[in-house]
């Protein structure tokens, strides 16, 4: 059989294939990660822990209220978007005068405590949560075996990837929410109502990150630390892709999960640090990032 | 004052210095410290569960030695072996810590094995797993007591080879535990005739196992190796069953699983799968009154064989106190290993010179669903494997054997 730098094509395209999947978590995050920064100028460390959080809430929608997994596919985000507008309210709005460390040193301070509680509450070996009954099985590539469910997450997210970036610069709200980033007081002047618009898109970010939770259920266990091990991964996704850029936050989340995939063949004990070595590279050459604006 | 209140006082004054005769205790109490993960992926098999382990031994011995009180400290190592010897440091060089215990993952386990070294105080290694402890970096003061990597892949290792799997690629933790048991591992299966086609290394901890599993099923091997532990383990066998590899075929072994990870995964999940322990708590009547009475104080959660270690090594430091009168380490090490251990974790448990607390392990298969009466219920005991086919022979790598031989 003919291999490609040394690995038979198989093994490749099953670790393309991976990497895709593993981007498509990636991208999501960097997503709400890239729109909170662009409008709020809050880098959001709690990003993870709402992650997390979309996880258990998809758990205990389950445990305790018997609601599956493609109602709490929406629920749960809902829910997690809820406790965002109220953080936004409660405790971020205070801060968009002072400097960005203010925002990083709160939220990450949020991200501490909520991990705290859910470990306390459930340990940390993780909750089991069953894949949906539709998506069980897979199909055989010829070169791999794939589970059906990871061909959904790839879908899913691309969908919702693709929806937000329509309606961030395709819709009319979209077009409101880019004049408020360039120049939120002469929006404001127009008679639209910034606060609100801030406090939304808060609350849409974390929704997304909360839809990841819920995508990344059934293939990892339901973990208090699930969100502290890829926030860190993520947040050098956006510095790559461009802070505040949503197309570079999405095309290079599935990009580095590509990446990230071939890694973990050539030199598999790379593969936790090959991002931040790219990250590094990237700010190098073109520190505001690969699709971001130089101001 | 009259003579009879004269030789009162005189009889009560010889009893109070006769009893500080026969105990002598350098800062005039018993401090012992639980030093583990109280936060990351190791916290359930270890963690509050070895705080509260180490506190059922102390309530059990009575609370006090000679009068003297006993006192349990815990603290967070983060599972960092620097974090982990700069407290161990500090409790037996300012806080009159006398021992530390359970010190999950062996990285840091070496390290504070270190510390006690050059502090001169005793060490107890429950839930760390590298054969290191007791060869090269074994120590007079150290004690490793629960199980250790070679004790697993004889157990587990052998099992599987006997059972016909005997070609295996590993998926291994990329740090000191992960490494020793392939290491240990590998030697097992080659000796019983079986073939390793492969590893490879992850880092620690790691969430998606997709791509190294893929990498194992392209190896053809008949069995697929995690050397790792923890949530680790957990996420790679969910992940395997995700992927069609047990239905394609290939066997997994888990090469270190607690009960906890068990729990955890479901029965669905993890039935079948091999497993070498150190303590099932459905065992023996002792083990099941013990059991009951952890679980009680833990909200239901049945103990680990960590768990089980810590407190029946927090008891028999406590008791060689008691014996050898004095919290003096070097007596007190002498003491701990001239008495055998006969309690509900160990039956004639030896502590060897270089620090192996040789005992009984347990080769286990976890049931089915069907098998199983209720939550807890996991474990069916396929055989005793007896302590001296489970540990390695006392080996020279340790310095402390060549000097005695």
């Amino acid at each position: 059989m003919a291999e490609l730098l040394g690995f038979p094509p198989q093994v490749l395209f099953g670790q393309l294939l991976l990497g895709l999947i593993n981007g498509a978590f990636y991208a999501i995050l960097s997503l709400g990660l890239a729109l909170i920064f662009g409008l709020l100028n809050i880098i959001n460390f709690a990003h993870g822990a709402q992650y997390m959080m979309g996880a258990f809430f998809a758990y205990l929608l389950l445990n305790i209220l018997g609601i599956g997994y493609w109602p709490a596919l929406i629920l749960a985000p809902l829910l997690v978007g809820v406790t965002g507008i109220i953080i936004e309210r409660l405790f971020l709005s205070r801060l968009y005068k002072l400097d960005h460390l203010y925002g990083l040193l709160l939220t990450f301070g949020l991200a501490l405590i909520l991990e705290g509680v859910f470990r306390h509450l459930y340990g940390v070996s993780g909750l089991p949560y069953a894949q949906p009954a539709a998506l069980q099985g897979g199909q055989n590539l010829g070169f791999m075996y794939l589970p059906n469910y990871r061909a959904w997450v790839v879908v899913a997210s691309v969908a919702v990837c693709l929806g937000t970036w329509l309606l961030i610069e395709k819709t009319k709200l979209g077009a409101y929410l880019r004049a408020a980033t360039e120049n939120p007081t002469l929006v404001q002047a127009f008679g639209i109502n910034v606060p609100v618009m801030i406090t939304l898109t808060y609350g849409f970010g974390v929704a997304l990150a909360g839809f990841a939770g819920v995508l990344a259920a059934p293939i990892y266990s339901v973990n208090p630390l699930m969100g502290s091990n890829l926030i860190i991964i993520v947040f050098a996704v956006v510095v790559i892709g461009g802070m505040g850029s949503i197309m570079g936050a999405v095309l290079t989340g599935f990009g580095l999960g590509i990446i990230e995939g071939l890694t973990k063949v050539f030199y598999p004990e790379a593969s936790s640090t090959v991002i931040f070595v790219i990250m590094a590279i990237v700010l190098l050459i073109k520190p505001a990032g690969l699709f971001g604006k130089a101001h | 004052m009259n003579f009879r209140a004269f030789l009162g006082m005189a009889t009560a004054l010889s009893l109070v210095t006769g009893a500080a005769q026969a105990l002598e205790l350098t800062d005039g109490k018993v401090k012992i410290g639980v030093l583990t993960d109280l936060s990351g992926t190791y916290s359930d098999l270890s963690g509050r569960g070895s705080v509260e382990a180490a506190r059922m031994a102390v309530e059990d011995f009575g609370g006090q030695i000679g009068g003297m009180p006993i006192e349990v400290v815990s603290a967070d190592h983060q599972n960092k072996a620097d974090i982990s010897s700069s407290i161990a440091r500090k409790w037996y060089d300012a806080e009159q810590v006398d021992a530390i215990f359970d010190l999950v993952t062996s990285s840091v386990g070496l390290a504070v094995q270190e510390v006690g070294r050059e502090s001169k105080k005793i060490v107890v290694n429950n839930a760390a797993g590298s054969t290191a402890l007791t060869g090269k970096n074994c120590s007079p003061y150290g004690v490793h007591y629960t199980y250790d990597t070679y004790a697993l892949a004889v157990g587990t290792g052998s099992a599987v080879v006997q059972q016909g799997g005997d070609s295996w690629f590993f998926v291994t933790a990329d740090y000191a535990f992960g490494h020793d048991l392939e290491n240990t591992t590998s030697t097992v299966v080659k000796q019983a005739g079986g073939e390793v086609k492969g590893a490879v290394r992850h880092p620690f901890p790691n969430s998606d196992f997709s791509s190294f599993l893929l990498q194992a099923q392209a190896s053809g091997a008949k069995v697929i190796g995690l050397a790792n532990a923890g949530s680790d383990t957990i996420n790679a066998i969910k992940q395997a069953r995700e992927f069609g590899i047990v239905q394609g075929g290939q066997s997994l072994a888990g090469l270190l699983l607690f009960i906890s990870d068990i729990h955890s995964l479901g029965l669905d999940t993890a039935q079948g799968l091999l497993l070498t322990t150190g303590f099932y708590w459905d065992r023996t009547d002792e083990s099941r009154e013990w059991a009951q009475r952890f679980a009680q104080r833990m909200g239901g959660t049945m103990p680990t064989m960590a768990h089980a270690g810590v407190y029946s090594s927090v008891m028999h430091y406590l008791k060689a106190i008691e014996a050898a009168g004095t919290d003096n380490s070097d007596k007190v090490m002498e003491q701990m290993r001239a008495t055998p251990i006969n309690d509900f974790f160990a039956e004639n448990g030896v502590i060897r010179e270089d620090g192996r607390m040789v005992h009984d392990m347990y080769l286990a298969q976890v049931k089915t669903p069907e098998e199983s009466q209720g939550p807890w219920d996991y474990y069916n005991i396929l055989r005793t494997i007896p302590g001296e086919e489970a540990y390695r022979p006392l080996s020279e790598e340790c310095p402390l054997v060549k000097k005695a031989s």
